[in-house]
């Protein structure tokens, strides 16, 4: 037998000896991942299916549009919290996203492993950590007591604060997916280093970015300690910038310390309108990604 | 009967794919798909053992996808579904029996882009089929990496440094370090699209050389733009044109004497 045929037969014993193990762990490995997703599944589920059940019942026009009337004989509904919610986040969007997006490209494109950039990456992480209700604290401090009174302002500042580190990161770590000779084609077409940066590169990484957005999103969809600092909450529709406004997670946790049926009603109508909103965000992400690449999956391909 | 002919009448619409002894690879009425786009049209293709196939035709006409669906790498790609045999040896690798993984052992491949793994060193790269296979013995290892990389031409100028990542060699480094991977796992077949594409002269000639020792161990197909280095090489030659296999034969016989007007206008330079 040739050296060569001897290689071949210990090779070919290897891969069958470690065959039948491989199988299994084949399986084992599928099944671990079908059951972990059960198990991610089962809360989420439950929970969705919890607020449509309880929820769904509270929701008519009226509960859409009208501020809360009263709540002992259920007048009225939650239209100041969701238009303060969509005020508050878009804000709040209007100040994050761009500065997020900003600072990520920053990062990945143009400091690379600068000083600064290690120190800025390190200060980024450390923000992402920070609890929201000190995030809320701040924003008292420097938006509430100068101006005198709670406003949507603060609110929209506290919020964009938390959203900032979730978007830098996802926004860097997805620009350094975008393999170099991407960036180089564009260079080589002589075209200037921030438009390769925002209509070659950042392009590349669109879809890994907008999930990012819209995670953040959603992440301050839900804040509530921050508002009860910054917007306080009000069961008037918004009347001027220095007024407190409402939003969804301040009702829900209003009405659920009230001890009437109808508070109980709508906190989870509330609860529902306000899931149904990040529900709406993700699958307004998903349309759009998926129509520009012709309904497949999203990939760094251009 | 003509071969068009003969592909539409009964007999062989109803003819089972068999497997064809004296050929290493017999491909038998393959065909296939990206979406709804059909890339293969009815392929039919007998590879001798030890011997080097070229496959040649122009850009897009489906050379890729075929030595893609030699060892079931194709069907990995979004999109794409294969029909039809390839048999290796005496086993139809479509066979619903058949594990892909155990094929792709058998059958080595060398992609057209070099694509060392990025975080392991040079030896890891070579190493890594093996170890991950369950091998072992670490001196076999270390005889396998070091005659690996002396068959792929690589090994005296990397041999100090087997440490370094794998990326941080030159194009053409790359590519041979990915066919000293491909050879580690003693294949008997070895698949290259278009491997000396991103390679000087000197090096493709070494390549090319390699290709020549390397036959008497295995059968080699590769695809080549290249009409010069595929009359080289080659021992057979098969043209492709818009996804069918128009002609194949010996390499002399196809480039001094084909039986399509096609093939010829493809291989003067006419068009492609
Ligand atoms: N991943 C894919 N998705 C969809 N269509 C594909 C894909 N890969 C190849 N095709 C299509 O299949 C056909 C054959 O492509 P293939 O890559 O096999 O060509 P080729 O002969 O290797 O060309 P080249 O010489 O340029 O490498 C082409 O028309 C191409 O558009
Ligand atoms: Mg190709």
């Amino acid at each position: 037998m040739s050296k060569r045929q001897e290689r071949m037969k210990i090779i070919q014993n290897a891969v069958e000896r470690t065959n039948a193990r491989r199988k299994l762990m084949n399986t084992v490995f599928t099944y671990v991942t079908i059951g972990c997703v059960a198990l991610a599944m089962i809360p989420l589920g439950s929970i969705l299916i919890e607020v449509f059940k309880n929820g769904a019942g509270a929701i008519n026009a009226e509960f859409l549009t009208q501020p809360q009337g009263s709540i002992i004989t259920g007048d009225g509904g939650i239209g100041p919290a969701i238009q303060g919610t969509l005020l508050v986040m878009g804000l709040a969007s209007l100040i994050g996203i761009p500065v997020g997006v900003l600072t990520g490209i920053y990062l990945s494109e143009y400091a690379r492993d600068s000083k600064f950039a290690r120190a800025v990456r390190f200060f980024n992480n450390v923000m992402t950590g920070l609890p929201s209700i000190v995030i809320g604290i701040v924003g008292f401090i420097l938006l509430v007591v100068t101006v005198g009174s709670f406003n949507i302002m603060a609110g929209a500042f506290a919020l964009s604060i938390i959203m900032i580190p979730i978007v830098v990161g996802v926004t860097e770590e997805t620009l350094k997916l975008v393999p170099n000779s991407v960036r180089e084609a564009g260079h080589s077409l002589g075209i200037p280093k921030w438009k390769v940066t925002i209509f070659i590169t950042l392009m590349a990484a669109k879809s890994g970015v907008l999930t990012g957005i819209v995670l953040a999103m959603s992440r301050i969809a839900g804040e509530t300690a921050p508002l009860i600092m910054t917007i306080l909450g009000t069961s008037l529709f918004f009347q001027c910038l220095d007024c407190p406004v409402d939003a969804l997670p301040l009702r829900i946790w209003r009405l659920a310390s009230l001890p009437y049926e109808h508070a109980e009603s709508f906190g989870w109508g509330a609860a529902l309108i306000l899931i149904l909103i990040v529900l709406s965000l993700s699958m307004v992400l998903r349309f759009f990604v998926l129509r520009r690449s012709g309904g497949r999956a999203p990939s760094l391909k251009l | 009967m003509t071969s068009e002919e003969y592909l539409s009448s009964q007999d062989y619409q109803l003819a089972k794919t068999v497997a064809k002894p004296g050929y290493k690879v017999s491909v038998q009425r393959l065909n296939s798909w990206f979406f709804e786009k059909k890339a293969l049209k009815e392929i039919n293709l007998d590879v001798k053992e030890n011997t080097v196939t070229a496959l040649i035709g122009p850009s897009g006409c489906g050379k890729t996808t075929l030595i893609r669906s030699l060892n079931r790498m194709n069907e990995m790609t979004l999109g794409a579904r294969v029909e039809g045999s390839v048999f290796l040896d005496d086993v139809d690798i479509y066979d619903r029996t058949v594990d892909p993984v155990i094929i792709k052992r058998r059958i080595g491949m060398v992609f057209q882009k070099p694509n060392p793994f990025p975080t392991m060193s040079i030896y890891d790269n070579v190493a890594a089929g093996l170890r991950l296979n369950g091998i072992r013995d670490k001196r076999l290892i270390n005889e396998i990496v070091e005659e690996s990389l002396k068959g792929a031409a690589l090994w005296d100028e990397v041999k100090d440094e087997l440490g370094k990542p794998g990326i941080s060699l030159s194009g053409g480094q790359q590519q041979r370090l990915c066919i000293a991977r491909a050879l580690a796992m003693q294949p008997e077949v070895l698949l290259m699209d278009e491997p000396t594409s991103a390679l000087d002269p000197i090096a493709s000639a070494k390549i090319e050389e390699l290709m020549h020792d390397l036959k008497r161990d295995l059968t080699i197909i590769i695809v080549t733009h290249n009409m010069q280095q595929a009359a080289r090489v080659s021992d057979f030659t098969a043209f492709m044109y818009l996804g069918e296999l128009i002609e194949y034969g010996p390499t002399t016989r196809i480039f001094e004497n084909p039986d399509k007007e096609l093939t010829e206008r493809y291989i003067s330079g006419k068009f492609g």
